[in-house]
């Protein structure tokens, strides 16, 4: 019985994980490349509001998703040509971006507030999606979340094993060094903050189309703001966002159970427990400041002009 | 062991290229032969920078052509300068510092191939020229000479028949230097040509087959080096008779101005250094040299005197006898100190503000620039008008940005500014670093001239002639100890080396914490 629980949480941990780890493996992607964007809770809410409306208009899943992933990455090129463009401050830009993401997303999402829509289908396979302990576990899941874990994979091979990710690097970590042996240190930073906003998009889309499948206002409630956090948290590592994005996963499952089981402590305060967990994870990794100077990125936030 | 006669590699003929308001080149011919170690002399602004990019395919001639093995060529590009196999290994390295070796040297190259093939060309090569370098370390875990050899064999995986070296030697201890020449010297005899810019011009007489100098411009000699002294060739250089500083003997040495006991201090990040035990005194009347390649803990050690950084405790830096461990900047300036940090722009100048301005940020307590919260324009403007006429300072005006001076004139506004204000004790960091041998004199008279009326004078260089002919005391940094110091004359350059090298000095530094003078 026990046993059952506790897969049941777990599966319920995965689920919670998912939009957090397709978030933060986007927002890595653009970080590495030396761009820091704040706007990621702004695309996630133009994802999961364009999801909605491409599911409930076409009647089909997967046009919704797809939506999102579109929106996003349009939505996070405004962010681009704002700072790699025009060179604006890339933390105001980021700022204004979820702004501007909470108050559009609204806009477009009001014809569909509280609309019911189905929830995106699960894969199960025969027989396996049986077996104790691990058929849960393994199967049943819906798409994204086995693309989340894909994607993940794929970006920790693309960083560390490939030319082009090794390229995506240089950049990050010297933009002057890698224009002068030839680079093009914009398009590639064009190329991996849209990377970023269609990830966030997609985890837009989970929330809306497979967690909570509706459109609520502002439905992402901070989500995008713990993926920024986890990035510093997994100092930039492909493998620790996975193990964070679960962490963070687990801590927001673990509040719900607890009050669950009615443990008399005010449910405000478990609901705040997720970012009280985030802030106190980034002063404990920001008080070892030379292990955040090592793996950050050295010219992220810095905008790039290149010398005439 | 000379270069056999044959056609040469590489023949400019009348290369001209002007910028706005100067001529860099100014129908230059010259040739290399293949096999031969070929030196470009000249002063800074000469010229060399210029007619290298041309060759490198950073810049394009105006007028003039270039011949490659007999072959006039266009050289548009670097890709196309490595195309025909020529090869660069630049001063300042465009290292990325948190990516390893082998992720570097595939950065910079036009066709890397798969990655473990390439690790093994790298091993074989280091093997090959005796360049020792791990494919997978860091770059920020090396050291200078380590990160020249990736330069080098990042410039060697093409396969190059020309090899330009800008000033190679400049940041490497003379072992360090005297092994790169060893490589060099294998090159030329593998039929490869060098082009070997340098300021060492006994580098050059033990090294180079030929040498061309430059100066303003224009080719005005094409010498054997190995028929030249050092000083002969340098007076074609700068084209009138040289006179060095001139150092005076302490005639009795002053009381204590700086005192460091016991200086202990953990980096603040992995890529600093800890400073173990630093003891020295420098007394008013004499110049104190510290030697030593960078990153051995001089920025640190810099910090902790000028009190950017506090030191662990009051006791460890004493100015003029009072505790100053523990002072700010300003507070250490009301004891009469005075600090020339390295770098001119942004750290010792601010290069938007104009001469007055950047005046009064050093000047604002000692000078008495602030009356009541005010800055006295005028005085500060007469101050730095005065800096300008002692210093020889070539400048637009007072009113212009101190980023419109030159390297050469900004570095002398800056030590000018310090030494106006007559501190009891000036610790000065790199004072002639990329300045040029007219102006590097300057300066050095200058340093010389403050401690002949009094004052206590700390350089902290890397230039070890430049030590070797102010200093009265040298001491060596090496990995954050420091060696005791002792009379410039009784050391040799050898025995510099083997310090600046890390041989010898560990254990004498702990035993005596503090040496007097």
């Amino acid at each position: 019985m026990s046993l059952t629980i506790t897969v049941s949480i777990l599966v319920s941990v995965i689920a919670a994980a998912t939009p957090l780890l397709l978030a933060a493996t986007g927002e890595l992607v653009t970080e590495k490349s030396g761009v820091l964007n704040l706007g990621v809770e702004g695309m996630m809410l133009m994802g999961a509001v364009t999801g909605v409306a491409a599911t409930l208009l076409t009647e089909n899943w997967f046009a919704g998703v797809v939506t999102a992933a579109v929106a996003g990455a349009a939505f996070s090129l405004i962010f681009g040509v704002l700072v790699l463009t025009l060179r604006a401050n890339q933390v105001a830009s980021g700022l204004a971006l979820t702004i501007f993401g909470t108050g559009l997303s609204a806009v477009i999402g009001t014809p569909f507030v509280g609309q019911p829509l189905a929830r995106l289908p699960v894969f199960d396979a025969p027989v396996l999606s049986d077996m104790p302990i691990l058929g849960p576990l393994l199967f049943g899941h819906d798409v994204l979340v086995y693309v989340s874990i894909g994607m993940l994979l794929a970006v920790a091979w693309f960083l560390n094993r490939s030319r082009l990710g090794l390229v995506l690097r240089a950049v990050g970590e010297s933009h002057d060094s890698a224009h002068a042996i030839g680079y093009q240190v914009i398009a590639i930073r064009y190329g991996a903050v849209a990377f970023g906003g269609m990830m966030a998009g997609l985890a837009g889309a989970h929330i809306s189309l497979a967690l909570t499948p509706f459109w609520a206002e502002n439905m992402t409630a901070g989500r995008g703001w713990i993926a920024l956090a986890l990035i510093v948290f997994a100092s930039w590592r492909p493998l620790r966002v996975l193990a964070g994005a679960y962490l963070f996963g687990a801590v927001t499952i673990a509040q719900l159970h607890v009050q669950g089981f009615g443990i008399p402590i005010p449910s405000q305060f478990l609901s705040a427990l997720p970012y009280l967990a985030t802030v106190i994870v980034l002063v404990i990794i920001s008080s070892n400041a030379a292990r955040v100077r090592l793996n950050a990125p050295a010219c992220i936030g810095k905008a790039f002009a290149p010398a005439a | 062991m000379g270069p056999a006669a044959s056609r040469p590699r590489l023949e400019l003929r009348g290369i001209s290229k002007s910028f706005p308001g100067t001529k860099a080149n100014d129908n230059v011919d010259f040739t290399v032969l293949p096999g031969e170690i070929h030196a470009l002399l000249g002063e800074n602004g000469a010229g060399k920078s210029t007619l290298v990019k041309i060759i490198y395919g950073v810049l394009r001639a105006d007028a003039g052509d270039i011949l490659w093995d007999s072959q006039p060529v266009e050289i548009q590009t670097p890709k196309a300068a490595r195309a025909l196999g020529i090869g660069m290994v630049f001063q300042h390295f465009s290292l990325f510092e948190a990516l390893t070796v082998a992720e570097n040297i595939e950065l910079g190259m036009d066709d890397p191939g798969d990655r473990r093939t390439l690790h093994a060309r790298i091993s074989a090569l280091a093997e090959q020229y005796n360049l020792p370098l791990e494919p997978g370390r860091h770059v920020h875990t090396l050291s200078v000479g380590e990160k020249q050899r990736i330069e080098i064999i990042r410039a060697l995986l093409q396969d190059p028949k020309l090899l330009i070296m800008d000033e190679p030697t400049s940041v490497l201890t003379p072992q360090e230097a005297e092994a790169l020449l060893g490589t060099l010297r294998r090159l030329a005899d593998e039929g490869r040509s060098i082009l070997y810019i340098s300021h060492k011009l006994e580098e050059v007489i033990a090294l180079c087959h030929r040498a061309t100098i430059l100066r303003g411009g224009k080719v005005v000699a094409d010498c054997d080096p190995a028929k030249e002294s050092p000083r002969s060739m340098a007076e074609l250089m700068i084209g009138t008779r040289l006179t060095p500083p001139k150092r005076t003997a302490i005639e009795a040495a002053g009381p204590e101005r700086l005192v460091i006991e016991h200086l202990s201090a953990e980096p603040p990040d992995q890529f600093g250094t800890a400073l173990r035990n630093i003891g020295l005194t420098v007394r008013g009347g004499e110049i104190v040299g510290i030697a030593g390649v960078a990153g051995n803990g001089q920025n640190e050690l810099m910090a902790f005197l000028s009190g950017e950084q506090r030191a662990p405790a009051a006791e460890m830096i004493r100015i003029g006898g009072t505790p100053a461990g523990l002072l700010g900047p300003n507070r250490r300036r009301d004891l009469s100190a005075a600090f020339v940090p390295e770098e001119r722009i942004g750290h010792a100048a601010v290069p938007d503000m104009s001469l007055v301005e950047n005046a009064v940020l050093t000047g604002h307590r000692t000078a008495g620039f602030v009356s009541r919260g005010f800055m006295l324009l005028r005085l500060a403007g007469q101050f730095a008008q005065r800096v300008c006429d002692g210093f020889k300072v070539r400048h637009p005006g007072i009113q212009h940005a101190a980023g419109s001076l030159s390297g050469g004139n900004l570095q002398k506004y800056v030590i000018g500014r310090e030494i106006q204000q007559e501190p009891k004790l000036l610790v000065a960091m790199q004072p002639t670093w990329g300045v040029d041998s007219g102006a590097a004199a300057a300066i050095q008279q200058a340093l010389i001239d403050l401690a002949g009326r009094g004052a206590a004078v700390l350089v902290i260089s890397q230039d070890l002639d430049e030590l070797l002919a102010i200093s009265h005391r040298i001491a060596v940094l090496y990995s954050g100890r420091l060696s005791p110091p002792r009379p410039t004359d009784q050391f040799t350059i050898e025995e510099i080396g083997l310090l600046m090298a890390g041989h010898g000095a560990a254990g004498a530094a702990d035993q005596e914490g503090r040496s007097a003078a």
